[in-house]
């Protein structure tokens, strides 16, 4: 069992798995299960200013999107920050740290965007003992329409500004929970490292329609005949999340900002992708919503297996495939692979072929008796082959090796170029 | 001219060996990578599993079946063997249309189970393949433990209690330990010798002791072992086996079905052993159908399983009974066996069924198959079954009270007894 133990800007926590700023964190009593689960630490969700709540709809506040056996694969909503009393959530906060002192707790925040909003707020969590604040700079839908939330998200000098009073106003570790909805994830994220953050989590919900009600001609989640936007999350979104976590870890100037991943984090081997691009710790919360606070035991157990797996500890882990993305320009361009035809694993289905002959480049033969094979001369290893392949390794892609031919272009393979050296490249013969 | 299924007689070599061979190997193949996520996919990992409450082990379903989901495999083997560390042998024994995939709430909405058990057997020789015992032993405690019975029961309380950190010794009449795990399993559901593999795996916790050839009441006496040793479980089955009690019963050609399940468990070429062209089988339970397909597996031209009372009162469920008709098994409910009939060697079997009605059914080999019974008086009874604890003496399996002629059973009270006698032994139990 390997040690699991999380650092994240000094919050221990006995695993990387926390809950996110969201329904299951609404209150004590989820957050206590969450922790008797296992879970590692919560961000409790999201407190707003002293005064009379926010009202959240009584209609459907979720929609989704299903496989064809009803696996959940991307889940929207509607609902807005607590709206329950600050000070119930308050001393519910204060009464589950102190009888849990080994979770991180960490609040999340969002209030208008004044200095003295800001500073009331700092001042009334103080007493709960909690661990850290997380400010919601993120949910897309309803609050940023009152100007919080991803509206502040969406112009860095305000994440900048806000950061800067929260660091002002308070000693706690500070994380900004940053929007997806914009153009370049990575402006945010240097606003809230010149702000002071401590860290950035990441991503927030993603704006979305997940569908159409096609007799009452209305957006779902439907309520009473109309619909409005909601944040998307769950596996479906995080392809988009591994890459803004990725934009800013290898960002030369934020790569020493910590990251808490968020985004579709379902099984063990989600987080551990998370981590290796960078993130310190992962959150969570579709996954949980859908199967429960106990897949917490599968993500720990899958983490543990792999890193014995692997010799290394969590921290190795941390940053491990960082410095392997980079821009298109850099990869190599005399790197030259083929696609390979197990022809005993062939189920003879003929996807490949369709995908290649009527979308790529009619690389693939298909004989008389149903066998079909690479055509090394037409391949350009474009893998679109093995991504329809509905058996598992049956095609891969085999390695031309260094001076070996590539029989597509008739050139042997060569040295490491890519296109900053490559002479089609304008740049390269405008410096000539 | 080599003998056929048509040879009269009871006669070796009715089937090519490497007939017979194939037909003991290919009873439920073991589940490639690829099936194992797509069976494992259709779970819903259902909340306080229906599963998990219907496993006499109660192994955590649902999380072992999400590990195998996202490729942990060895992982659902940790899950498994922490509350059954014969999970290798119950995915392969277990009557799980009756037990876990009874319940399995796509079972009872779709008429389709997960495949519990097959994901069981995927999950467990994955990590039993690797060679890995995946516990570690406690320090010794100085305890001294005497288990006899190397059966599931067994086994399973001397694997918990060296867990614990107890020294251990297991006595066991037979020159194989395993119980009926090596000589009561029907062949064709335990291939490869997995028995005998699982209980080399199993004792890789160190601190078992074990010696085959030991008899109760024979080699040592209950009173000497509780003199020896801190404690004493017994884990020693139903030796005896029921009676039919006709006349004809010792005629030649008459014998019991644990016998010959036992003898086929034991011959490396299943084709050398003798079966009779016409067999009855007498009984309603898994002995008799396991003897049943396994004698049409050997080439017998009829087998007849005759059972007194009616299909939903058979102990063998459906499933099982389905899979005895679908290997060629004639099923004739409600007939009660009247007299054997023959001169020095059977030759018929007449029953009665209730109404009164007679008829005879053409045997050269008949098998009991009505119970097995407990032998010796070792300690206090509840009825015809031990007590499962007095004094410092513990008892579980099919010899105790509560047994269930289940493998799962048998393993869940040997690991129950095993944790009462660590809380007695370390002092914080009664």
């Amino acid at each position: 069992m390997a040690n699991l133990t999380s650092n994240f800007i000094g919050i221990k926590s006995p695993n990387p798995f926390w809950l996110a700023s969201a329904p299951p964190t609404d209150k004590a009593y989820n957050v206590e299960r969450a922790y008797e689960a296992g879970w590692g630490g919560v961000v409790w969700k999201t407190l707003g200013s002293e005064g009379p709540p926010v009202v959240n709809v009584s209609g459907p506040r979720y929609g989704a999107i299903w496989g064809a056996d009803r696996r959940l694969l991307g889940l929207n909503n509607i609902e807005l920050i607590t709206d329950r009393p600050l000070q119930i959530n308050l001393d519910e906060i204060k009464a589950v740290k102190r009888k849990w002192r080994d979770r991180a707790l960490v609040i999340s925040l969002m209030v208008p965007c004044d200095e003295e909003s800001w500073k009331d707020i700092l001042h009334r969590i103080e007493d709960t003992e909690a661990d850290g604040v997380e400010l919601n700079f993120g949910c897309p839908h309803g609050m940023a329409e009152r100007g919080m939330g991803s509206a502040v998200g969406q112009v860095p000098e305000y994440i900048e500004m806000v950061t800067r009073w929260v660091k002002k106003h308070s000693r706690m570790p500070c994380i900004v929970k940053l929007t997806p909805n914009i153009n370049d994830i990575r402006k945010p994220a240097e606003a809230a490292y010149a702000g002071g953050a401590d860290a950035v989590s990441l991503i927030n919900t993603i704006n979305s329609i997940t569908s159409v009600n096609l007799d009452n001609f209305a957006p779902e989640p439907m309520i009473d005949g109309k619909g409005t936007h909601g944040g998307y999350c769950g596996p479906a979104v995080k392809p988009i999340a591994l890459n803004m976590v990725a934009e800013i870890a290898r960002n030369p100037a934020t790569r020493d900002l910590p990251i808490s991943g968020i985004g579709g984090v379902t099984t063990w081997r989600d987080a551990a992708e998370f981590l290796a691009l960078g993130a310190g710790n992962v959150q969570v919360c579709t996954a949980a919503m859908t199967y429960g606070f106990k897949i917490v035991s599968e993500m720990i157990s899958g983490l543990s297996d792999y890193l014995d797996d692997k010799g290394m500890e969590l921290s190795d882990l941390v940053g491990r495939a960082t410095p392997n993305v980079t821009d298109w320009q850099f990869l190599n361009l005399n790197y030259v692979t083929k696609a390979a035809i197990n022809q005993d694993d062939c189920i003879k289905c003929g996807r490949c072929f369709a995908a290649c002959e009527d979308t790529s480049h009619q690389a693939i033969a298909m004989s008389a008796d149903r066998t079909f094979t690479v055509k090394d001369e037409e391949c350009v290893a474009c893998n679109l082959c093995v991504n329809v392949c509905p058996v598992q390794d049956c095609i891969t892609m085999v390695e031309v090796p260094k001076g070996g031919l590539d029989q597509r272009t008739g050139r042997k393979v060569g040295e490491y170029a890519n296109w900053t050296m490559h002479p089609n490249n304008p740049s390269v013969a405008a410096a000539e | 001219m080599p003998n056929s299924p048509q040879t009269p007689g009871i006669v070796a070599q009715r089937l090519p060996s490497s007939q017979v061979a194939e037909n003991f190997a290919t009873y439920m193949p073991a589940y490639e990578a690829h099936e194992a996520r797509v069976a494992a996919d259709r779970c819903y990992f259902c909340h306080d599993a229906p599963c998990m409450t219907a496993c006499p082990t109660a192994i955590d379903i649902p999380l072992f079946i999400r590990q195998i989901a996202t490729g942990t495999p060895d992982a659902a083997a940790k899950t498994i063997f922490a509350q059954n560390i014969m999970g290798g042998m119950c995915a392969r024994v277990c009557p799980t249309e009756t037990l876990c995939e009874e319940v399995c709430v796509r079972e009872v909405a779709e008429g389709k189970p997960v495949e519990i058990g097959r994901l069981q057997r995927f999950a467990t020789d994955s990590l039993m393949a690797k060679g890995v015992h995946p516990f570690t032993r406690a320090a010794d405690t100085g305890k001294r433990v005497a288990v006899v019975g190397a059966g599931p029961a067994g086994l399973s309380c001397a694997h918990r209690l060296a867990l614990h950190g107890h020294t251990v010794t297991v006595y066991d009449r037979k020159p194989k330990a395993g119980g009926l795990n090596e000589y009561g399993i029907a062949a064709y559901k335990s291939t490869d010798d997995f028995a005998a593999r699982e209980v080399e795996w199993l004792l890789k916790i160190g601190g078992i002791t074990l010696q085959t050839g030991k008899e109760l009441d024979r080699d040592m006496t209950l009173e000497s072992l509780q003199s020896s040793f801190d404690a004493v479980f017994l884990g020693i089955g139903l030796g005896g086996v029921n009676a039919l009690g006709l006349g004809g019963e010792d005629m030649a050609g008459v014998s019991n079905a644990v016998d010959f399940i036992a003898d086929l468990r034991q011959a490396s070429d299943k084709s050398t052993l003798t079966i009779g062209r016409d067999v009855v089988v007498i009984g309603g339970g898994m002995t008799a159908v396991d003897a049943a397909v396994q004698a049409k597996l050997l080439g017998a031209q009829t087998v007849t399983m005759v059972y007194r009372r009616g299909k939903e009162k058979m102990s063998a469920s459906v499933y099982e009974q389905e899979h005895a008709t679908a290997s060629g098994v004639t099923i004739v409910y409600g007939a009660a066996p009247v007299k054997i009939l023959g001169a020095g060697k059977v030759e018929a079997v007449q029953f009665a069924y209730e109404s009164g009605e007679t008829f005879t059914l053409k045997a050269d080999q008949v098998f009991k198959a009505i119970g097995q019974t407990l032998v010796g008086e070792p300690i206090a009874r509840d009825g015809k079954k031990l007590i499962k604890r007095a004094g410092k003496v513990w008892a579980g399996g099919d010899c105790a009270a509560g047994g269930e002629d289940l493998t799962v059973t048998a393993v869940a009270q040997g690991r129950d007894a095993a944790e009462e006698m660590n809380s007695v032994l370390m002092g914080s139990g009664a």
